[in-house]
C-alpha cells in the first residue's frame, strides 16, 4: 500500500458504526491527524415539509413530532407557536406549562441519550448501558404523561391534547428524585473520570469568537462560552415565568475552553437544571382548560381563514429550533413551512472543530454537538457526480438517450 | 517412532483444547462482562455459535486486496496462536513431546514471545493486504501497539529468567524450570515487590496483547468499523476469531506460568490421569481469574485509548514499573548472592 504517501483519504459514512444517521464526512488524513474536512449531508432527507405543504396544521403536528425522534415535542412545540400567531390563537395559561413540563422531560431523556452515545463514541461501553438504563426513567415518565414513549403526539394548536393533573405529580416527583440522586454519580463517572477526561479536555475547541462567527446554537454555543438560551433571550410557553440561568461550563470548571468535555458538562447539568424547571412548574401551574378551541372542525375552518406569517423559536435540546410558515387564508395546508434545526447551526463547527485531531477522536467530536440529521436534512442531492443540483427531467432524458445510443453502437 | 505418534496426538489434543478452552474463556468475559454492566449477556456457547455460523459462509475478498496475503494471515494467525499451547504447561501436563528433541527441549519462553508476536504481524499483513483506509489504519496502529507492548513484556520476562539464573537453576528460560520453581518461592521480600510490579505490568501488557478496551485502537469499533478485520468474512474472520482465542488462553497460560504455576493435585494427594485432570481444570480456573482482572475487568471500567497514549503508556509508564520491577529482582538476587558469598 502507498498510504505512507500523506496525506490520504479517510471516508467515514454515510453508513458508519460512529454516526448514528447518515452523512458523509471525508477526511484529508496525515499518518493519524485530520488535516481537511468535507461532509455531504442529505442522506435522511424525507420530504417532510413537501408532505406538510399538503396537510393541514393539524396533520403537520404530528408529522412534526416524527421529524426527529428525539425531540419531537419540540418541533411539534414550535409548529404549534408559528400557527399561532398566524391564527392569533389565545393559548390558556396551563396548556404552557404542560408543554414546559413535557419540553424539559424531553431535555432530560435527549441530554442523557448524548451521554450515553458519548460514552460509546469513546469506547466506553459500560457508561453507555448505565446513561441508557437511567434514561429509561424519563422515557416511562413521558410514556406516563403522554401515551407514548417516542413521537409523542401531545403538542395541539392552541394548547395540548393532554392535561397534567395534581394526582400526576407523585410520579412527576419520583422521577424528578431518580434522577436528583443520580446527578451526583453522573458527575462523578462522567466528569471525574480519568479516560475520559484525558480523551474529551483540550478536544474539538471551538472558542468563543468562533462559535459566534459560526452561528452555532444551543449546548454546543454554550459550552464555547456564548450566553445564549431562547428559554432566556425571547422566553416562550412557561419559561417566562419561571427562574432559571444559563448554564455555562463554568458551572463546573473554572474556566471556559469549549473543547467536548465543556459539552459533556454542559449537557449534564441541564439535567439538574431541568429538574429544577419541572418543580417550579408543578408549584406554579394555573388551574383552567389546556385547550383554547376543543372542536377540531371548528379550530380546522378558523386555521383555514388565518393568512399571514410567523416564525416562533424554541430551546430544542440540542439547540435552536427555529419553524416560518406562511398562510395564505385560501387553503387549509400552509402556503410555506421551513423547518429550521439546531444541527443545521451547527454542523459547519465541525469543519473547525475537526481539523489537526486525531483518528480516534473523530467520532466523539461529530457526536459532540449532537448533531441530528433527521432534522437537518431538507434537501436530498441527487445529482451523480455528488455535486449540488437537481436532475430535471431534460437531463434524465439526455442520459438515457446516451445509453441506448451506446447499447445500439 | 511411537513416541512420534503420541506426539503428533498431542498437538491435535492441544488444538482442540486450545480452541474450545479460548472460545469457553470468551462466552465467560462476555458474561462477566454482561452483568457488570448490568445485562444479561449472551449463553455461555456464543462464540462457539458465532464460529461454526462464520464457517458456514462466505469469505469475501475486496476487489483491490492481494489475495493471497489476505488469505494466508487468518491461516498463519491461526497457526501461530496455538503453537504458542504447544510450549506451555497445561495444569501438570507439560508441554508437548517434552521428551522429545524436536519440540520440547528447543521451546523455551523467548520462543513463546516470538510466536506471541507471529498473530499480531499476521494481522497487519492481512490488514495491510485488505486495500481498506480503515483496515491500513489498524494495521499501522497495530505495528505500533505491538512495539509499545514488546519492551514491557520482554522486561517481565527476562527479569524473572535471570532471577531463576541467580538462584542456581541451569535452564532458566525453560518453561519446565518455570513450572517447577515458582518465582515467589526463589525471591526474598525486595523480590516479592518486584514481582508484583511485572505482574502488573503482565496484567497490562495483556489487553494490548489481545486488542481489548482500553488498547483495542487497531480494530476501534467507532472509529474504523473493526479496522485490520474490517474486509474479513466467513471463514477468514472465524480463523481470526480462533486465533483470538487461542491467543487468550496462551496469554493468560503465560502469565499463569510466570506467576502462578502452582498445580491443585499435589495439594489432594490424586496421582495419575486424575491428577491431571484436575490439574488442568485448576488451570482453567486460574486463566478465568487471570483473564477476569486483565481483560474483562479492565475494559469494563475503561474508555478506549489514542494511540499516541497507548505508546506513552506503554513506553513510560509500564516501562518505568517494569523496570523498577526489574531492578528490584536484581537488587533481591544480589543479595542472594551475596548471602551465598559469604
Amino acid at each position: 500500500m502507498s498510504l505512507k504517501k500523506a496525506p490520504y483519504e479517510l471516508p467515514i459514512g454515510p453508513i458508519h458504526p460512529a454516526l448514528k444517521e447518515p452523512i458523509n464526512f471525508t477526511f484529508k488524513m496525515n499518518g493519524e491527524v485530520v488535516e481537511e474536512v468535507d461532509f455531504a449531508p442529505g442522506r435522511a432527507h424525507r420530504g417532510i415539509e413537501w408532505m406538510g405543504m399538503r396537510r393541514n396544521p393539524v396533520q403537520i403536528l404530528h408529522l412534526c413530532d416524527r421529524i426527529c425522534g428525539i425531540c419531537g415535542v419540540a418541533h411539534a412545540l414550535v409548529f404549534a407557536q408559528a400557527v399561532e400567531q398566524i391564527a392569533e390563537v389565545e393559548v390558556p395559561d396551563r396548556a404552557y406549562y404542560v408543554r414546559t413540563i413535557i419540553a424539559e422531560f424531553e431535555r432530560i431523556q435527549s441530554h442523557i441519550l448524548w451521554a450515553g452515545v458519548a460514552a460509546h463514541e469513546l469506547g466506553f461501553d459500560t457508561l453507555f448501558y448505565l446513561a441508557w438504563q437511567i434514561r429509561e426513567e424519563s422515557v416511562d415518565v413521558i410514556e406516563y404523561i403522554t401515551g407514548n414513549r417516542v413521537n409523542y403526539a401531545i403538542m395541539m394548536i392552541g394548547g395540548t391534547r393532554r392535561d397534567i393533573t395534581p394526582d400526576m405529580f407523585p410520579r412527576l416527583e419520583q422521577a424528578l428524585q431518580y434522577y436528583e440522586g443520580l446527578l451526583d454519580k453522573m458527575v462523578n463517572l462522567f466528569l471525574n473520570d480519568k479516560t475520559i477526561a484525558m480523551r474529551c479536555k483540550n478536544t474539538g475547541i471551538l472558542t468563543k469568537r468562533r462559535a459566534l462567527e459560526l452561528a452555532t446554537v444551543g449546548p454546543t454555543a454554550r459550552a464555547s462560552g456564548l450566553a445564549m438560551d431562547v428559554r432566556i433571550d425571547s422566553p416562550y410557553a412557561a419559561y417566562g415565568d419561571l427562574d432559571f440561568d444559563i448554564v455555562l461550563p463554568e458551572i463546573y470548571s473554572s474556566e471556559t475552553v469549549g473543547d467536548v468535555y465543556d459539552r459533556i458538562v454542559v449537557r449534564i447539568f441541564e439535567v439538574k437544571q431541568s429538574i429544577d424547571i419541572i418543580r417550579q412548574c408543578m408549584k406554579q401551574m394555573p388551574d383552567g382548560p389546556v385547550l383554547a378551541e376543543e372542536k377540531y372542525a371548528k379550530l380546522l375552518m378558523n386555521l383555514k381563514k388565518a393568512s399571514g406569517e410567523a416564525f416562533a423559536r424554541v430551546e430544542a435540546p440540542r439547540g435552536e429550533d427555529m419553524h416560518f410558515v406562511r398562510m395564505n387564508g385560501k387553503q387549509e395546508a400552509p402556503e410555506m413551512w421551513k423547518v429550521k434545526a439546531s444541527t443545521y447551526s451547527n454542523q459547519m463547527a465541525w469543519i473547525e472543530i475537526l481539523q489537526g485531531e486525531q483518528i480516534a477522536d473523530i467520532p466523539i467530536i461529530v457526536a459532540s454537538i449532537d448533531p441530528c440529521m433527521s432534522c437537518t436534512d431538507r434537501v436530498a442531492v441527487v445529482n451523480q457526480e455528488g455535486e449540488a443540483g437537481i436532475l430535471t427531467k431534460e437531463y434524465l432524458h439526455r442520459l438515457s438517450v446516451e445509453k441506448t445510443r451506446r447499447m445500439q453502437g | 517412532m511411537s513416541s512420534l505418534l503420541v506426539t503428533i496426538a498431542g498437538v491435535i489434543l492441544v488444538t482442540i483444547f486450545g480452541i474450545i478452552a479460548g472460545l469457553f474463556l470468551m462466552g465467560v468475559d462476555r458474561i462477566c462482562a454482561a452483568r457488570m454492566q448490568m445485562r444479561q449477556g449472551p449463553p455461555l456457547i456464543q462464540p462457539f455459535i458465532d464460529i461454526r455460523k462464520l464457517l458456514s459462509k462466505d469469505s469475501q475478498v475486496p476487489a483491490n486486496a492481494i489475495p493471497s496475503l489476505f488469505n494466508a494471515a487468518p491461516i498463519v494467525a491461526f497457526a501461530s496462536a496455538v503453537t504458542v499451547l504447544f510450549y506451555l504447561p497445561l495444569g501438570s501436563i507439560l508441554p508437548v513431546g517434552t521428551p522429545l528433541p524436536m519440540v520440547g527441549e528447543y521451546g523455551d519462553l523467548i520462543l513463546i514471545m516470538y510466536l506471541l508476536t507471529v498473530p499480531a504481524l499476521a494481522m497487519v499483513a492481512g490488514g495491510f493486504a485488505s486495500g481498506s483506509p480503515y483496515a491500513s489504519v489498524g494495521a499501522q496502529r497495530e505495528m505500533v501497539t505491538m512495539i509499545a507492548y514488546e519492551f514491557p513484556l520482554a522486561i517481565a520476562i527476562i527479569a524473572i529468567a535471570w532471577r531463576l539464573a541467580v538462584a542456581g537453576l541451569v535452564m532458566p528460560f525453560s518453561v519446565n524450570t518455570l513450572a517447577a520453581n515458582p518465582i515467589w518461592t526463589v525471591v526474598g521480600p525486595i523480590g516479592i515487590i518486584g514481582c508484583i510490579l511485572l505482574l502488573i505490568v503482565l496484567a497490562w501488557v495483556t489487553p494490548a496483547e489481545l486488542s481489548r478496551i482500553p488498547c483495542d485502537t487497531p480494530e476501534a469499533e467507532t472509529e474504523l468499523c473493526g479496522g485490520l478485520l474490517v474486509e474479513y468474512s466467513g471463514r477468514n474472520l472465524a480463523l481470526f476469531s480462533l486465533s483470538m482465542a487461542a491467543k487468550l488462553v496462551a496469554m493468560a497460560g503465560l502469565a499463569v506460568l510466570l506467576f502462578l504455576p502452582w498445580n491443585i493435585s499435589p495439594l489432594i494427594g490424586i496421582s495419575g490421569i486424575g491428577a491431571a485432570g484436575a490439574d488442568l481444570v485448576f488451570f482453567l480456573l486460574k486463566v478465568i481469574v487471570v483473564m477476569f482482572f486483565s481483560v474483562t475487568l479492565v475494559r469494563v471500567v475503561m474508555a478506549r485509548f489514542r494511540i499516541n497514549t497507548v505508546v506513552s503508556l506503554y513506553w513510560g509508564w509500564l516501562t518505568t514499573i517494569g523496570l523498577i520491577g526489574m531492578f528490584l529482582i536484581i537488587l533481591d538476587g544480589s543479595m542472594s548472592l551475596g548471602g551465598c558469598l559469604s
